[in-house]
This record gives structure tokens, sequence and C-alpha cells, in this order.
């Protein structure tokens, strides 16, 4: 236990003295933000969505968690690069708590990063809704950045380098955020991309997410819940195999 | 006094490539023992099974009586090591690496911060400790990762190729604390160099390896009568040939290459 707790310090060590990179991964997510929140606004309510900057803010949040999950997984790369993943190998603790701790660390982390991204967007217009749900809206927070921390740690411990990262980011995560619901709403859309989207696991921590804060379910309250905390545990489960794996 | 080390009929394949091959030896307790060998001979890669990170293909090892595929946890706990390559978190400082270590290996709070303080002091950095890692220079972060494999009181210290890159001076100080431990505690030492007067001046007995083969395994002294050789470099050229070998870059190497250009070349 004390290496879980001691490696999940040592990531929040790490965010919390690099200030550019905080800042950095704010870039996106507002760009998007003022992008399409703004860009599409008229058009969105014009159509009868409604608000666009409310509809669109939690998917904004769900980005940034998405985006610093998985990267958080994926500094696993670099620390074999720069050598410290084997002290952590060689030391006398079971891999899974060595991969519980990085997870944690990683999720908190993302977490952080989508909690500043929500006060930008309050800062941007965006406004709660009062609903008995609210409370929900950390746990889906929580569950997305464990979900995609573990999926990253897939990532950080099958690739042996940086080559395949592009290739991670735009033919994995990038359409797991475009086809996520983040950005549009389920009704009238294609069969294709319906599908997608219901195949997407992304698509219920958002979908959740919209629904704790604006009290907006696609799917409902209850599939979210069930499919994001099994598919949790589910990559939570994977990342520890693989990482389990990695012989240097 | 037992045996530390117990190496038999060990094979590690790779494929087609068959990187150590039917080696055995053994390495007593309290014993400076110098594993050497030419680029790509196998030495990494015996060490990596003997470190528990990496699976033999087949034979057996027995490390302070355990084995490293087995007895993972009661492995570790034997031994500390110094890779071949930095593994500091360089974000952190001397004294959180330090303080990460110890708490992984389960070193209990007020003997750790006792052993902290007395360690950096011994490898010359007590008045760095607060600083990051990252400010250090090649040699102080040498110093630092020994003084680091040293703090939960291993039974075996590993150190593949620990003066690589370091200047004279570093190198004596170094050498100067494992010959000490060795003499004071009897810890037991496995190293690998392609210095070979350090092999000379610092080891009770050596091995040669080459092509995943043991050629020869004796101390010092020994080894220059049997080849009639006046230094130990000329009895290793006796024993491995003239040819250079090549070895191939793995992608850590590679990424390491991109992390250095990437960084305009401050590592060491």
């Amino acid at each position: 236990m004390k290496a879980i707790y001691i490696l999940c310090v040592r990531q929040l060590k790490r965010y919390i003295r690099s200030p550019a990179r905080i800042i950095g991964s704010l870039g996106q997510p507002i760009l998007f933000l003022v992008a399409l929140g703004f860009g599409m606004r008229a058009m969105f309510a014009r159509a009868g969505g409604g608000n666009y900057i409310n509809f669109l803010s939690p998917g904004i949040v769900s980005m940034a968690i998405l985006f610093n999950a998985v990267f958080s997984g994926i500094e696993i790369i670099w620390d074999r690069q720069f050598g410290f993943l084997k002290e952590t190998l060689v030391a006398p603790v079971s891999r899974i708590e060595i991969v519980f701790g990085r997870m944690l660390g990683g999720a908190i982390v993302a977490f952080a990063q989508g909690l500043i991204v929500f006060v930008i967007c309050l800062i941007a217009g965006f406004r709660v809704v009062r609903s008995p749900y609210l409370p929900l809206a950390i746990f889906f927070m929580f569950m997305i950045a464990l979900l995609f921390a573990g999926m990253g740690t897939v990532f950080g411990s099958v690739l042996q380098d940086m080559q395949g990262f592009p290739l991670i980011i735009n033919f994995i995560i990038m359409p797991l955020f475009f086809f996520s619901g983040a950005i549009f709403a389920t009704n009238g859309l294609p069969r294709v991309l319906l599908i997608l989207l219901r195949l997407n696991p992304l698509s219920y921590g958002v979908d959740g997410l919209r629904g704790a804060l604006i009290n907006q379910f696609a799917f409902g309250l209850v599939t979210d819940l069930a499919v994001v905390t099994i598919l949790t545990a589910l990559l939570l489960a994977i990342g520890s195999y693989f990482f389990s794996k990695i012989q240097l | 006094m037992g045996e530390m080390i117990v190496v038999q009929d060990l094979v590690k394949n790779y494929g087609e490539f068959c990187a150590v091959n039917h080696i055995s030896f053994t390495v007593p307790e309290g014993v400076i023992f110098g594993f050497l060998g030419p680029n790509g001979a196998g030495k990494t890669t015996t060490i990596k099974m003997l470190t528990t990170v990496l699976d033999p293909t087949s034979g057996s090892i027995r490390i302070n009586g355990h084995d490293p595929t087995r007895e993972q946890k009661q492995v570790r706990r034997s031994f500390g090591i110094v890779f071949q390559d930095p593994s500091l978190d360089d974000e952190l400082t001397a004294q959180e690496n330090m303080d990460l270590h110890g708490i992984l290996y389960g070193v209990p709070r007020a003997e750790r911060l006792k052993r902290i303080d007395a360690l950096v002091d011994l490898v010359g950095l007590g008045e760095r400790k607060k600083d990051f890692v990252k400010q250090y220079s090649g040699g102080m972060k040498r110093r630092l990762e020994v003084a680091r494999a040293l703090l939960h009181a291993p039974r075996i210290l590993f150190l593949d190729e620990p003066t690589i890159g370091l200047d004279p001076q570093t190198r004596n100080h170094i050498w100067g604390y494992i010959q000490q431990l060795s003499k004071e505690e009897g810890v037991t030492v496995f190293f690998t160099t392609h210095y070979m007067d350090e092999a000379d001046r610092v080891a009770n007995d050596v091995a040669v390896i080459d092509h995943g083969k043991i050629v020869a395994q004796s101390s010092p002294a020994e080894l220059k009568e049997r080849t009639k050789c006046a230094n130990l470099e000329d009895a290793f050229i006796a024993l491995t040939g003239h040819a250079i070998r090549e070895e191939e870059a793995n992608a850590t190497d590679r990424m390491r290459m991109m992390g250095r250009a990437w960084r305009g070349g401050g590592r060491r």
C-alpha cells in the first residue's frame, strides 16, 4: 500500500512542479470551447438545441480528462527512456502495486485538469442546472480519468518508443473524443455514427457527466453508471496485465 | 562463507539469436566479482536475468539462496543495483529519490532518514541533497545511484558499468566506497566494466564472457599468468580477440538519442 501511495505522490509532485504542462494542456480544451462553443452557438440554438455552451462544456471537461489520463499512461515510455521505470521494476513490490500507484496518480492529475477546465467553462458562461444528480459529476469525472489512465497504461506498456504516439493520438484518442457525443447531440445522427457512439466508452462518461451537470441524459443515468463502472474496472485490469508483462 | 550467486547452465535466446549460451559460475559471499566482456557479449542480459527483470530461456539461478523467477520479492530485497543508464527521477530532489527508494523497499522511517543522511554524506552529496537531480552532473548522478542502491542494506550490489563516462577522480571515489563497503559489511559485489585496469585493481575474481559463453574464470593474477600477459587488458584481448563488436541499438537507445536531440544534448 505504501508503494501505491508514494508512486501516486510522485506523479502529483511532478504535475505541480510543471506549470508549463498544466497551462499547456489547457490550450486544446480552451480552443475547442471558444471555437466551437461560440462559433456554433447561434446555429445550435436555431436548430432548437438550446444553449450550446451548456451542452458543450461537459464534453470539453471530459476531453481534458481524456487527454491527460491517456498521457499519464503513456508517460511509462518516458520513464522507460529516462530509466526510472527500472528502479520501480526491481523493487520488492508487486507490479500490481506499482501500476495502481501510477494509474491512481495519473487519474488524480487528469481529474485536477478537468476541474480547472470546468472552472474555465463557468467563466465562459456555463451554468450548472440544479439537480439531484450533481454530486455524481465528481464521480463521473474521476471514473473517466481512471478508465483512460488504464487505457494509457496499455499503450505505455506495449509501445517501446514514442514512434507510435501520433498513431495513438490520431487513430484512437481523437476519434474517441469526436465520436463521444461531446460536441454534438445524438438525435438525428446517421446510423453509423450512432453505432460508433454506442461502442465508445467515453460516450457514457460524457453522457453521465452532462446528465449530472445539466440534467440531460441520452442513455440514462443507470446505463451510464453501469457501463462506466464496469469498463473502468476492466481497463484497470487490462492496464495492470500489460504493465505486469513488461520486460526490460 | 556461503555462495551468494549460483548460476547453472543459464541460457537466453532472442528468437534465433543466443545472447547467453549455457553459462555457469558462482560468486562466494563478500567477494568483488568482475564480469568482463566486449560489447554485446551478454553481460547486461545476464545481469537482467539475475535481477528478476528478464526471464531466462532455461537454466537455474540462485541469488542469496532464492530463485529470481519464482521468489522475486526475496531476491529483490537481497540486492541493490546501479544500472548502466541513469535510473533516477530528474524531477525529484536527491532526498526525494532516496526516500522513494526507501519506501519502496520498506525501510522504516526513522532508519530511512538516518541512512539517507549517512549515505549521501558518504558519496559527498550531503550539501546538495535538496537539489533537483536534473541539476546534477553525470558523476553526481552516479554517486547518488550508488548511495541509493545501498539504502536498504542489500547483501549483493550489482553494478553495470558503474564508472562509464566518469573522470578518474569520481571513479576512484566510487571504487573507494565500494571496497570499503565490501570489507566492512561483507557485501558481495558483482560488476561489469570495460576498464580492465579497474577490474585488475578491485576484483577478487573475474569471469570473461564472449559471444554468450564464459571463456575464462579466475583471479586477475591467474588470468594474466595463464595468458602470459603483463596486464589484464592484454589478457582480455588474448581471450576475446581483436575484432570490434557491433551491437544493435535497441528501442531504448534510439529513444535516448531522440530525447537528447530534443533537449539539445544536455544529458551526461
